[in-house]
């Protein structure tokens, strides 16, 4: 199941307003795609659309940019986003296992979101927090010297709560 | 007004996990309850440097290490030590080498062998405020730069202290603003590199979230040299602490005119703007950066025409990386001189080395270049954990190359660390131990780089996944004979004809374990064994005769596939047994080895 964003006349206002903002700069693209995944969630084809016409460039110059970077993302993704860093530090420290637990626990596979909207789970590089490794991230909340049992009850809290 | 005490808390990104922002709000909250507000300050800093000890305080005046301290223990701080003056010595830092337990800061055996440069106030001063920077000396090499010196007395100095590029390059930092300097133009501009990418890396965050002026100032004294009125600083979205502290600290500035126009009266202006990476290691080459910032996919572009003569939109463009920048205001403050004294001839100066993996002390640090390998891992460090014997350190992270323990007493520089199969690199150091598996390590490198590659170039795009392709099949248990040969092959062709740093750098992590680690690459394609025990479907596990029955093993293995009675030794059911390694990284007396399966389906012993 795909979820759907909304698109509100608020959020485009404000959408506008960046717009409006960055074209006095030099570079105006970059910044504005990081105010558009901040407001919307994601960057689908309507936004990169208004974006395309807005700074007077291509949709597929919008497009061939947003999919180049991995902090963009075109689908929405989940209510609680769960990044597990495999970086090196993390990695020898046994960070696979954890990604594989919450891979297993929410039964849906790294990049993914689970049918209720409540998960998405995500490999991360580093996130410079190697002294805590192996660490997983819950929206931006490290948690830090993390095994299988805590990545399992972080779930569970979760979901017990919503 | 002065107060007293100064309880220092670490807010770097370690101890921030570790729950530290709780801690300061404890502080302060019982520090009001107690009306003591006018006798003890709390401040937050940047990273001490010591993250296997987070969360860390420090109370000055007597400068006490306090480690794993929670908002339980606010109160016997307070208590004990703010109020009555004793030292709560349960909380003191407990050395890891001879347990004993320390309490000054500076006396600390992680501290006794570094040299802080870069890191000089991180953990220091509060980055929130810029008063505090300016007074630990901030500003003022600005200050004597614009009203002293010439560009041209500026860049000698640079030339003459030595300073290379701290981004892995090493390429000579005078020499890059010199060419920048000569090229005319009337608009220029000066980069900071704050993409760090490396997975395992950590030292311009540091510096960044701890003495973000540091970078500001340098890079006004760079704009300087080169002619430059603009500064762009490309820092990568994941540290958004990063980016807060930084804006903050260019607002700062602006308000005290440091920067903006006609800094110090000197008719000079100069400033900076942020600009968010999006997520792509390969951002981290200079020409892709530039192709970032201009709104294009991160793309590294031929060189030359190289940034100092064409760089950003069209522009000359000096780009250096944080910890190059950090180390620029100290060298006018003290002198190219002094700067040589320290570090080795060729290589002057310190680097910050972020040290992770299977190491006691895991954290940052700042040590003279020529310092070996084996005082970082051991004096600094404090060894391997549990006991476990080294078996390779990885520098450089994904362009770099594994050092074996033989090699550890080689100076630490660009050079020697070249020579010996890997690079310098950012500054990520990972210690890898016995339970570590290199071809895993090597598949794990290239896994990053195939991920990363940006599919500009054949060589890159394709060959490394052609080389993952290899791993992965040795991981699996099906490789055969040519495919070493093969490995290496194709590793070279693409050093030699990749287009950018990127890909002539991404085999280094697979033939440098191919070179030191061959025995083991071999293991798994003739005896489809994982020595190490890592990849799953080559991994038996068998207890040893040194099993000493404690139990540990058994108690510890999730699905119950140890037997054993106490003081007996134990055995492991293969069929029950996922692969997981829970019980050889538990066992205290390495007795747990991974064995080849065989004929009959018989592990032998």
């Amino acid at each position: 199941m795909s979820l759907k964003i909304q698109i509100t006349e608020e959020k485009l206002a404000q959408l506008y307003g960046t717009m409006e903002a960055n074209k006095k700069k030099p570079g105006p693209l970059m910044p504005t795609l990081h105010a558009a995944q901040k407001i919307f969630g994601c960057i689908p084809l309507p936004i990169q659309k208004i974006i395309a016409k807005e700074l007077n460039e291509s949709i597929a110059k919008i497009n061939g940019v947003v999919t180049f970077y991995g902090n963009f993302s075109i689908e929405p993704k989940g209510k609680n986003i769960i990044s597990v860093c495999l970086g090196t530090a993390c990695y020898v420290r046994g960070s696979q296992g954890i990604l594989d637990a919450f891979a297993d626990e929410l039964k849906i596979k790294p990049g993914e979101t689970t049918a209720d909207g409540l998960f998405t789970l995500e490999a991360t590089r580093c996130i410079g927090a190697c002294g805590l490794a192996p660490v997983f991230t819950i929206n931006e909340t490290i948690q830090g010297n993390s095994t299988v049992q805590t990545a399992k009850e972080a779930i569970r809290q979760i979901r017990h709560q919503s | 007004m002065l107060e007293r005490i100064h309880i220092l808390i670490c807010g770097g990104a370690n101890c921030a996990g570790g729950g530290s922002k709780e801690l300061w709000r404890e502080f302060n909250d019982q520090l009001e309850k107690r009306n003591l507000v006018d006798e003890a300050k709390t401040v937050m800093t940047g990273c001490f440097g010591l993250c296997a000890s987070g969360p860390i305080v420090v109370v000055f005046p007597k400068e006490v290490f306090y480690e794993h301290v929670g908002v339980a223990d606010v109160k016997d701080i307070i208590e004990e030590h703010i109020l009555g003056g004793r030292v709560v010595e349960r909380l003191l830092l407990k050395e890891k080498v001879d347990k004993s337990k320390l309490k000054i800061y500076s006396q600390l055996k992680f501290y006794a062998k570094q040299k802080r440069i870069a890191l000089r106030n991180c953990g220091s001063i509060n980055p929130l405020d810029i008063k505090e920077y300016i007074a630990r000396n901030g500003y003022k090499a600005l200050g004597k730069v614009l009203t002293e010196m010439t560009p041209q007395e500026v860049i000698a100095t640079m030339k003459a202290s030595g300073l290379r590029g701290r981004g892995g390059g090493g390429f000579p930092t005078g020499l890059k603003w010199e060419f920048a300097a000569k090229s005319v133009d009337t608009i220029k501009y000066v980069i900071c590199n704050a993409d760090e990418g490396d997975p395992g890396a950590f030292m311009d965050r540091a510096v960044l979230e701890g003495d973000p002026h540091s970078v500001l100032e340098a890079m006004a004294i760079c704009g300087y040299a080169i002619g430059a009125h603009q500064g762009y600083i490309y820092v990568r979205a994941e540290y958004p602490v990063a980016v807060e502290r930084l804006q903050l600290a260019i607002d700062q500035a602006r308000e005290l005119e440091l920067l903006g126009d006609n800094i110090f009266n000197s008719g000079f202006s100069f400033d900076i703007d942020l600009r968010l990476g999006a997520g792509a290691f390969v951002c981290g080459e200079e020409t892709a950066l530039i192709a970032s910032i201009e709104g294009e996919r991160g793309m590294p572009r031929n060189k030359p025409p190289f940034p100092a003569a064409r760089g950003l939109w069209g522009h000359p463009t000096n780009v250096n990386n944080v910890e190059t920048f950090a180390n620029v205001p100290v060298i006018f403050l003290k002198g190219a001189d002094w700067f040589r004294s320290v570090g080795t001839e060729k290589s002057p100066g310190t680097k910050v080395f972020a040290l992770g993996g299977k190491i006691q002390n895991t954290g940052l640090v700042e040590v003279p270049m020529g310092t070996t390998l084996r005082e970082v891992i051991y004096d600094i460090g404090g060894g391997i954990p549990n006991k476990r014997k080294i078996k390779a350190v990885q520098t450089g992270g994904p362009s770099g190359g594994c050092i074996t323990e033989a090699s550890l007493d080689t100076p630490i520089d660009f050079d020697n660390l070249t020579a010996l199969g890997s690079m310098m690199g950012s500054g990520g150091m990972i210690i890898m131990d016995e339970d570590n598996c290199m071809v895993d390590v090597a598949r794990f490198y290239l896994d990053f780089t195939v991920d990363e590659s940006c599919g500009k170039c054949t060589p890159c795009r394709e060959g490394t996944k052609r080389m993952l392709d290899i791993l992965n099949r040795i991981c699996e248990g099906e490789g055969n004979a040519e495919d070493l040969d093969v490995l290496e092959r194709l590793a070279i062709m693409i050093k030699d004809s990749s287009l950018c740093g990127l890909g002539q750098t991404a085999p280094n992590p697979v033939l440098s374990t191919l070179k030191h680690f061959r025995a083991e690459y071999e293991a798994h394609v003739f005896d489809k064994v994982c020595p190490a025990g890592v990849c799953s479907k080559l991994t038996n596990f068998v207890v040893t005769d040194l099993c000493i029955g404690c139990t540990k093993c058994a108690r510890n293995c999730p699905v119950g596939a140890i037997q054993g009675k106490v003081k007996d030794k134990h055995f492991i059911d293969l069929d029950i047994c996922i692969r997981c390694g829970a019980c050889k990284s538990i066992c205290p007396v390495n007795a747990i080895v991974s064995k080849p399966m065989e004929k009959g389906g018989e592990v032998s012993v």
